[in-house]
């Protein structure tokens, strides 16, 4: 009984101590934002790395997720003979929850991970310590630049996800079904509100910050997996960034949702 | 007349550090005259690399001071260098990116002159035809030469080389060891060498410094290194002539 206490002791100390390290870490990356130089340069490259190289996965997820709902949409309507409210269902559907969570999720499959994964290997190779010695602030260089590229890539991919699976939607609804596109894509134009736009934006920011701050500092504390070194480290680290990220998101999504309906 | 000692650049009083109940250093005291080249000879797991580390800020030590010539040392520390023992270069960047990167983050320069301060870094160091190389296209010899522009290239003050010469042939260990000397002469730093390579530091270094059981052992220069009676000092003295005499056996 005691050494149960005493192991939930531990963890509990243990996770708020890595809550303390992980807010400490993010407020120094947002804070190296006014320090660092040839930002510019760096945020390019994490804007290629997190959004063009993810475009490909988000667009693909998105035409499948619109194509689904389309499908089981149309016939849970359909019992109801209210098929003409497809659009509505899709579009309300893609634009609260979907895009930004599935988005979200995609883009940390992808880039989260990557990014997890050189980070660690940076650490491993002594290059945040060369980086250290040679004056320049590793988080601002390395972690900055990807926290800045969050913000703006995240909500693009969000809107392009909710696009893509508008189309989708449309392509099961009516081009397979039969639906007319007019009753279609008149419902979804009076279904989305600019209120509607806006959570959904809102949470593609928020999920941008929390998942890359996240996956930057799984990859940045490498070193500090116990009992573990090397190359097997940063596979861990990798792995921890992507669940971490991937619980948080559904984590803030519900919290944002429960405050914003 | 006899010529006074130069002032020590770094002075180390009881520098101690452990990790949890390993005690790496315990107290260890060294001076490090300026202009000088101090080798740092130990076995493997001494502590040469937390002690090198220490003295660069990456690791801080649990008690003892580390006192750099007229400076705090974190001022100090922006005018020092460091060569790591797998060179730490940045592998997505090009030889040239790689020894401008401090320039670009910790300078005032224009574009032009970080690129001409950055070809002249790599010419110094016979790699100025290497420049659009990536450090993966280059042997271990070259990516050391790299490392070594990329540290000398803000002209530190004082340069710390861990284990400079690891994983390299013999004339690629006396070719680096024979770079430190010449660019010591030509750059005006001052250099600490944490090595294995005995005959190599005694004949590069100015003084020598032994670390055993976390404290430093011997202090004094190569010939009174080499003429030491002290069995630990003559068991890194006499490891050639050991290794020759088990294998004539």
């Amino acid at each position: 009984m005691m050494r149960l206490l005493q192991s939930v002791g531990q963890n509990g100390l243990a996770t708020v101590a890595g809550l303390g390290d992980f807010a400490t870490f993010a407020s120094r990356a947002v804070a190296a934002a006014l320090s660092t130089r040839q930002l510019g340069r760096r945020w390019i490259r994490a804007v290629h790395e997190q959004g063009v190289r993810c475009v490909p996965v988000v667009t693909i997820v998105g035409l499948f997720a619109g194509l689904v709902l389309g499908l089981q949409g149309y016939y849970v309507l359909a019992r109801f003979g209210s098929t003409g409210l497809l659009g509505t269902f899709v579009s309300l559907t893609l634009t609260r929850e979907l895009a930004p969570v599935l988005g979200a999720l995609m883009i940390v499959g992808q880039a989260g991970s990557a990014i997890a994964a050189e980070i660690g290997i940076h650490r491993n190779s002594e290059q945040i310590d060369a980086l250290t010695t040679m004056g320049i602030d590793p988080v601002g260089y390395l972690v900055t630049p990807r926290l800045l590229a969050a913000l703006i890539v995240f909500p693009i991919l969000t809107v392009a996800f909710t696009l893509v699976g508008l189309a989708g939607g449309f392509l099961s609804g009516s081009s397979l079904l039969g639906l007319s596109a007019g009753v279609y894509w008149s419902s979804v134009h009076s279904a989305v509100q600019p209120a509607d736009v806006r959570e959904c934006l809102l949470k593609a920011l928020v999920f941008g910050v929390i998942t890359i701050a996240i996956c930057c500092h799984s990859g940045f504390t490498t070193h500090r997996r116990t009992g573990v070194s090397g190359s097997r480290a940063v596979s861990l680290s990798t792995t921890r960034g992507v669940v971490l990220a991937s619980i948080a998101t559904l984590a803030a999504d519900y919290l944002i949702t429960s405050f914003l309906i | 007349m006899i010529d006074a000692p130069p002032p020590p650049i770094l002075e180390v009083n009881g520098l101690r550090k452990r990790f949890g109940e390993h005690v790496v250093l315990a107290s260890v005291d060294l001076a490090v005259p300026r202009g000088s080249i101090v080798s740092v000879l130990g076995r493997s797991g001494t502590g040469k690399s937390v002690f090198l580390k220490c003295l660069a800020g990456l690791l801080t030590p649990d008690a003892g001071a580390i006192r750099f010539e007229n400076d705090s040392p974190d001022r100090f520390r922006r005018r020092c260098g460091y060569l790591f023992q797998g060179n730490a270069l940045f592998d997505s960047l090009t030889a040239f990116e790689n020894v401008a990167l401090p320039l670009e983050h910790t300078t005032r320069l224009g574009r032009r002159e970080i690129a001409q301060a950055a070809r002249d870094a790599l010419k110094n160091l016979g790699l100025d035809k290497f420049a659009d190389y990536f450090p993966a296209q280059m042997s271990g010899g070259m990516q050391k030469r790299l490392a070594l522009a990329r540290a000398l290239v803000t002209r530190p003050q004082l340069l710390l080389f861990d284990e400079p010469t690891a994983g390299l042939d013999p004339p690629a260990r006396n070719a680096i060891f024979e770079m430190i000397v010449r660019d010591r002469q030509r750059f005006d730093f001052t250099a600490v060498v944490v090595t294995h390579d005995v005959p190599e530091a005694l004949a590069a270094s100015d003084r020598v410094a032994l670390l055993e059981d976390g404290q430093i052992h011997f202090e004094g220069t190569p010939a009174e290194f080499a003429a030491s009676d002290d069995c630990i000092v003559r068991s890194f003295g006499d490891n050639i002539v050991t290794l020759r005499t088990s294998l004539d056996k």
